[in-house]
């Protein structure tokens, strides 16, 4: 005879109680769980309707859409509290895009955009294969492609001065040049760096502390105040040049900081492995070191692209006019001044500038993660 | 054995390496040298610091110092400084303090209110400073009405709207009493003294007048007391265990001795109220709008960035930490004072630092609203009026070179006490 005191099937869990799953509990936990919980969710649900509802407001529903000159914008007209008056950025739209980039040769600059999408696009998307490829011709292809576009002068082109150059295209013509000139420079100097000669050493910590150490405003006084009068006399160069040199010396110092980083990173035993089977210290750091440390400190690279991006509005100091400056001169056009227009501006240069550097903050906390799931820890 | 060529000798090598960066830079420093002497003749500029004792005859219209448009462009310099630092001192204050709550905010487990401070720092982070920069100056400081129609702040405007809605509340059966109650309060507090309008911010001064050293003095000697209150107390906990009640003592020193002097001497402040005559105010001290505009606009963005610095530095302690200084039966306030504050100050303060720095080099953005900072003044108005641009750029540079590096040496011999602090970790 056999008894068994133990159950041989397990018991089923029991259900969760009811007060703690669904959305009454989620309430009750996360906003009304005590009266000061309350309390709290009270004064921030008034705070967020009192921002949000008069953007909205401001925005859609109290908006002119249609109109020509400042009359159609004005209360007095309309007969009610006008919002954003959207005729004055559809009037001021080519000078925010492009400034006074001639009209008739604006598909240039529209063909330099989509070249360059076609391109970033599969280099952003981690399984499309051919990255090395897609590297080469969106860092140094691209560049050329854009600036012969841009400029023009050949291939029967006709040549557009930069002086004329405004509005976001000067905001994203700086930003990548800048871009693209600092990453060699960054990776040059953060090599430097960590070089085991003195004088080479040292001479890259003063280059980056000196330009770390100083305001993006002096750079940029210095590169067009100063410069001038350090190269000859015959080599003239042009304004949007010299703020160029500028931007790409102080993110270049940045850019030599977050290589170095990555650099860092790489466990000594690659640095052995790769001495161990007879590589030079340039074969080292060019196939076993720098494809890893590059890999690595992608989101750093992405997070020091967005405060370049923001940091171009900054040469409206020096008279070029980026996309902030071109809003700037169109808020003097007595043609559109009412009493909106102000707010109406900067609603959609903030609205650009939002848009653009939150995309790529995302971007870069997706290649995080993706990176840190790659990485065992 | 082989010999090795000599250029494949390493120490030849990094010898010859060495050598070609030396080369290099003494000819870039030699080619510049050159340039810019024929340069400077072609232009007639004579190089030098000179032009530093020649008077400036531009005004400023906001200094610390004595200034006048006689004095030099050395003391234009000086006043240009002054200004930085004073927005750049104020907007760490206060991005600190907004900085700290808005971190909170982002980890407290109230649903909306993280949701509320995480949004605040995704807009602010999102848009360039100069941006918002412009914005507060041009869409809401210039924006403002006139000095007739200045808005008022303080205690009775809103006293008085909360008459007007206990006014309201009548209609439905609301004693009458209460909101007259409210308006003689109103009234027994005054007129407001702090106006804002499109000309600035228009404050009471505060005059001080005799025995206020005396009263200053006792301050200075409370706070002084109150430190070696504490190191006393703290003495006496490390030899015999007995804790100190520190919070009442100290504060009854700091509120008794200034109080005690006051008494003394009779009340030695006392202020100059603006008013309204004409078209602008007269007396009080205004605060001109492109100050306020900048001191806003530095402290909200730097604010967002010292939120997510205080966020990591809460998150990085570990909830083993807490949950230990838990079963060790230490209290909440106790845990969150002895155990999570000292662990996440140690990961806050060098990011910390490294925003005040980069509040500080923001604030050479004050020169596109026209606000007299060091690079307004200087780097801007001085050169153009001198044409010294080497002499003008290299000093604004210096400067900011020179309160970098203070920092990040102060930072470094922070972080090097903590990590001997940390010694027993290892």
């Amino acid at each position: 005879m056999s008894a068994t005191f133990v159950r041989e099937q397990l018991v089923a869990p029991m259900e969760q109680p009811r007060s703690n799953v669904g959305t009454p509990a989620w309430l009750q936990q996360k906003l009304f769980g005590s009266v000061l919980n309350t309390v709290v969710t009270i004064i921030s649900a008034v705070i967020f309707a009192a921002l949000v509802w008069p953007a909205i407001r401001f925005m859609l529903i109290d908006a002119v859409w249609d109109g020509s000159s400042r009359v159609d914008c004005l209360a007095e007209t309309v007969g009610r509290p006008v919002g954003a008056c959207w005729p004055f950025i559809a009037a001021k739209f080519a000078q925010f895009m492009y400034g006074f980039y001639p009209a008739e040769e604006v598909w240039r600059i529209n063909l330099t955009y989509a070249i360059g999408i076609v391109l970033l696009a599969p280099l952003l998307i981690p399984p499309v294969p051919y990255k090395v490829l897609n590297a080469i011709l969106f860092f140094g292809v691209f560049p050329v492609v854009a600036f012969y576009l841009l400029i023009g002068g050949v291939f029967g082109l006709p040549h557009v001065e930069t002086r004329v150059w405004g509005g976001l295209l000067v905001t994203l013509v700086i930003t990548f040049a800048g871009i693209i000139g600092a990453l060699p420079i960054g990776i040059v100097l953060a090599l430097g760096r960590r070089s085991s000669l003195l004088l080479v050493r040292w001479f890259c910590v003063i280059f980056i502390e000196f330009w770390r150490g100083v305001p993006l405003i002096t750079v940029l006084f210095f590169a067009t105040y100063m410069l001038p009068f350090f190269l000859p006399e015959a080599w003239k160069l042009d304004p949007l040049a010299r703020v160029l040199i500028g931007v790409i010396l102080f993110a270049g110092a940045y850019m030599a900081e977050v290589v170095r980083g990555g650099l860092q990173a790489i466990p000594r035993g690659q640095y052995e492995a790769a001495r161990a089977l007879g590589l030079g210290y340039w074969k080292m750091m060019a196939f076993v070191v720098l494809p890893q440390a590059l890999k690595l400190v992608i989101p750093g690279m992405v997070n020091s692209f967005i405060a370049l991006f923001k940091d171009t509005t900054l040469v409206l100091i020096v008279a070029i006019f980026d996309l902030l400056g071109q809003l700037r001169a169109s808020f003097a056009d007595p043609n559109w001044a009412t009493p909106v227009t102000l707010l109406t501006g900067f609603a959609f240069a903030g609205m650009i500038y939002f848009a653009i550097s939150f995309a790529i903050s995302r971007y870069a906390l997706y290649v995080e993660r993706r990176l840190s799931t790659g990485v065992a820890h | 054995m082989t010999k090795t060529a000599f250029y494949n000798n390493p120490r030849f090598r990094s010898a010859f390496y060495q050598l070609a960066v030396l080369a290099v830079v003494i000819w870039f420093g030699v080619e510049f040298a050159i340039n810019a002497r024929a340069n400077l003749e072609a232009q007639n500029v004579r190089f030098g610091f000179r032009f530093l004792q020649d008077p400036a005859s531009f005004g400023i219209v906001q200094s610390l110092i004595p200034y006048g448009e006689q004095d030099t462009y050395g003391r234009v310099f000086l006043v240009g400084l002054l200004n930085t630092l004073l927005v750049s001192a104020l907007g760490i204050v206060f991005a600190t303090i907004l900085g700290f709550i808005i971190g909170l905010a982002r980890l407290s487990p109230n649903w909306l209110l993280a949701r509320l401070a995480g949004g605040y720092v995704e807009l602010v982070r999102n848009l360039p400073l100069l941006f918002q920069i412009m914005f507060w100056y041009l869409a809401v400081l210039l924006a403002l009405p006139g000095p007739r129609q200045s808005l008022a702040l303080g205690l009775q405007p809103l006293l008085l709207s909360a008459a007007d809605g206990f006014a309201y509340l009548q209609r439905f059966g609301a004693p009458d009493a209460i909101a007259q109650w409210w308006r003689s309060l109103a009234e027994w507090i005054g007129p407001p003294a702090i106006y804002l309008n499109n000309r600035g911010l228009i404050m009471p001064r505060a005059v001080f007048g005799e025995g206020s050293r005396i009263v200053a003095a006792a301050f200075v000697i409370a706070i002084l007391a109150i430190i070696g209150l504490r190191a006393w107390a703290r003495r006496r906990q490390q030899a015999t265990g007995a804790q100190f009640p520190l919070l009442w003592p100290s504060l009854a020193i700091l509120v008794g001795l200034p109080a005690l002097a006051t008494l003394a001497v009779g009340w030695p402040v006392s202020f100059d109220l603006p008013q309204l005559r004409g078209f602008n105010f007269v007396g009080g001290s205004q605060v001109i709008p492109e100050f306020t505009a900048l001191l806003v606009a530095l402290t909200t963005y730097t604010a967002a960035f010292i939120a997510e610095v205080v966020r990591a530095g809460v998150l990085a302690v570990p909830k083993g930490q807490t949950e230990a200084a838990m079963a060790l039966g230490l209290r909440r306030k106790t845990t969150l004072r002895l155990i999570v504050v000292p662990q996440a100050m140690r990961v806050i303060i060098p990011p910390l630092t490294n925003q005040y720095l980069n509040l500080t080099k923001n604030s050479t953005l004050a020169v596109a609203i026209g606000y007299p900072d060091l690079v307004a003044v200087f780097a801007g108005t001085t050169l153009n009026q001198t044409h010294q641009a080497i002499e003008i750029i290299a000093i604004t540079m210096a400067v900011y070179l020179v309160i970098s590096l203070v920092t990040s040496l102060a930072m470094n011999a922070y972080n090097a006490r903590l990590r001997r602090a940390d010694r027993w970790r290892a």
